[in-house]
């Protein structure tokens, strides 16, 4: 009979190899779901993987790359600390609209006045404003010992009644002929999260999320504060004799969460979507989740794994214009992959073993 | 704003319709939480049931195969989370997010074209005479069959892990797996079919909200009442019967909710629709001093290694 045996390590190799087989495998699955949809599965993976980065019109999607990529790295980034403590913020999404209404709050404040401290005002507001939404599941878990995933989860639909409460009331843009939604800070220069470079899809959020990553290296290998997370995983009573205060580890990790969300938003309404409107959000804290377990909750995976899952989102919306997939198919396509990648996963700590049926 | 449009009477009915998805999913996530697994695709299962049940319902005609399609489909998607935790060890947490993100994409998928469609009627139950006593009778014994059977199923498992050899085991693989093991029980089959069950109770919850409460097919319509299952499952300390006094409580907060929205409060209904999700908190807070009650084995993953 086929048994599972654990390994006395967990194999290098297979920490590697988990995530490429998944999306292979994810790949394969996808073609099967696509070839029930009355697709050709073959000309769905290469439009989802291939057009975006080498068709004709890759000029045109590759700097998308950035744009959706950066908030999905600067978010996981965060929630992969929390994950690696064993902290589990699912709240991202929440976040992400808190530090979006806090940003453009403050841009929207100052309008019509130009001058050079408005951009980095709003980026201050937009960090705080996710690490205070963040800091409600953090304090509640410290101080009551309440469940942090089900608080911030319930935080997610908070944040998305006050965005809507905001679009339609308080940020409502006075010259909008009463349609729903803020002014476009796009069009108010001192607020505008512009690209640096023409073309290219490199903004501020870009520069950011490289930051982050080699921020979140630098804390994870070279830093005590980064090996005091890693202890807290795996081993938390012997953090505890190691002297961490796991209250102060809980607020750390999802305040780092927080702000970091709370500045994708930020970098994603002053830019990129420039106006806060209902339909803001877009899932990208949720999707983070899969980014930073795609990664291993490693940065540098983490960046690759971002990279991939904006790769899916363009692929996916050219698959969609041009093929008529539904969007639906490339939600239900990420999602399968986080299965698989779990799912594969067991390799890392378990080893397949023969064994033969004994008599008790 | 106009108080008075409220009345009481069908205040106690909507109530009770707002409930039982609640009580349905809750009861279901309750028996699983027994067993020592916590699966978080509570939302998932709930909102892949809701579109298994109103396609069916609104192919076949019957919204009784269509309850029945929702607790297979519910069932089916925990199945998949059954063997990533019970065979592939992976983490529960994730496992069960990813459980919730794989069926809000697969319901979304299945319920193109359905959009906009009115599904069959679901018949109502008048329970001879108490049906027609005045004032209560048509509230409580005029619902429809739903509503019966998520009291009796919430029943049921209060007598199973109360009074029965089958409850005392589901306790035992919940309480110390290790030591159910060593007594002779298959822990992995236990909590698979525990899983299973709680799969198809949060099915049938789903399609009760698509086919009775709504009724209609809209993408990601359960908003949230999979993580309020969630949450109600430790609001009741893991025990049935307050599970119902829950799902009747939040109940009400919807409806009174929806109910002040109609009659025009003055409050914004942006404040007012936040305000399940706040008392989820709340309540969250105000039980959590209390966590004695989880069973011992919740989350930890078993396996074998003899």
């Amino acid at each position: 009979m086929l048994k599972l045996e654990k390994r006395p390590q967990p194999s290098q190799m297979w920490i590697y190899l988990t995530p490429l087989i998944a999306v292979l495998a994810t790949m394969l699955a996808g073609s099967v779901l696509f070839a029930f949809l009355g697709k050709d599965p073959a000309v769905a993976i290469r439009t989802i993987f291939w057009d975006p980065l080498f068709s004709e019109f890759a000029f045109y999607y590759r700097p998308q790359l950035l744009v959706k990529g950066a908030p999905l790295v600067l978010i996981a980034i965060g929630l992969s600390l929390g994950f690696r403590a064993g902290i589990w913020n699912i709240g991202a999404e929440g976040q992400y609209i808190i530090g979006a209404l806090t940003g453009a709050g403050v841009g929207l404040a100052f309008y019509p006045m130009e001058a050079w401290f408005v951009f980095p005002l709003m980026v201050i507001a937009g960090a705080l404003g996710g690490w205070a939404w963040a800091m409600i599941p953090g304090l509640l878990k410290v101080k009551f010992g309440t469940n942090e995933i089900l608080v911030s989860l319930m935080l997610v639909y908070v944040a998305e009644q006050l965005l809507a409460s905001m679009s339609l009331g308080l940020m409502k843009n006075p010259e909008g002929m009463g349609f729903p939604g803020s002014r476009n800070l796009q069009h108010y220069e001192s607020a505008h999260n512009a690209e640096l470079f023409t073309g290219t899809g490199m903004h501020w959020g870009v520069v950011a999320a490289f930051l982050a990553v080699i921020t979140a290296y630098v804390l994870l290998n070279r830093h005590v504060l980064g090996y005091h997370i890693r202890l807290t995983g795996q081993a938390p009573r012997a953090a505890r004799f190691a002297g961490v205060i796991p209250a102060r580890m809980i607020l750390f990790c999802l305040g780092t969460a927080g702000a970091l969300a709370g500045l994708a938003g930020m970098f994603e309404v002053a830019g990129p979507a420039g106006q806060v409107s209902i339909d803001f959000n877009v899932g990208y804290g949720f999707t983070a989740i899969i980014v930073a377990f795609l990664g291993r909750l490693h940065p540098i995976g983490i960046l690759l794994a971002g990279a991939l899952m904006a790769l899916t989102y363009i692929g996916g919306e050219i698959a969609q214009s041009q093929l008529g997939l539904p969007a639906a198919a490339i939600q239900l396509f990420q999602g399968m992959l986080l299965f698989f990648l779990l799912a594969i996963d067991v390799m890392t700590n378990y080893r397949l073993a023969w064994q033969r049926r004994e008599v008790a | 704003m106009d108080f008075g449009s409220i009345s009481p009477v069908l205040l106690l009915a909507s109530l009770m319709v707002a409930a039982t998805p609640l009580l349905l999913a809750a009861t279901g996530e309750l028996v699983v939480e027994r067993s020592g697994v916590l699966n978080l695709g509570v939302e998932g299962m709930m909102i892949t049931g809701a579109i298994c049940g109103f396609a069916t319902a609104v192919n076949t005609g019957s919204p009784l195969l269509g309850m029945a399609a929702a607790a297979g489909g519910g069932a089916a998607l925990s199945l998949l989370f059954a063997l990533l935790t019970q065979f592939a060890l992976a983490n529960q947490v994730a496992s069960g997010l990813s459980l919730t993100l794989f069926g809000l994409g697969l319901s979304a998928l299945m319920g193109q074209g359905y959009q906009g469609i009115k599904p069959p009627p679901f018949p109502e139950i008048n329970i001879p005479l108490l049906s027609d006593l005045p004032f209560v009778g048509g509230i409580l014994f005029s619902q429809d069959l739903m509503v019966y059977l998520g009291l009796l199923i919430c029943g049921a498992i209060w007598v199973m892990l109360k009074y029965t050899r089958a409850g005392l085991v589901l306790r035992a693989v919940g309480e110390n797996h290790d030591a159910a093991h060593a007594l002779g029980y298959n822990v992995v089959m236990i909590r698979i079919a525990a899983i299973m069950f709680g799969g198809a109770c949060a099915g049938l919850g789903g399609a009760y909200i698509s086919l009775i409460r709504v009724p209609q097919w809209t993408e990601g319509m359960t908003a949230g009442i999979g993580w309020i299952a969630l949450a109600l499952v430790v609001f009741a300390s893991w025990k049935p019967g307050r599970v119902l006094l829950g799902a009747y409580l939040f109940g009400g907060v919807t409806v009174i909710q929806l109910n002040l929205q109609a009659a025009g409060v003055a409050i914004p209904v942006e404040y007012l629709a936040m305000s399940p999700y706040l008392i989820t908190i709340l309540v969250l807070v105000i039980m959590s001093a209390d966590r004695s009650r989880a069973p011992g084995s919740l989350g930890r993953p078993f396996h074998a290694s003899s």
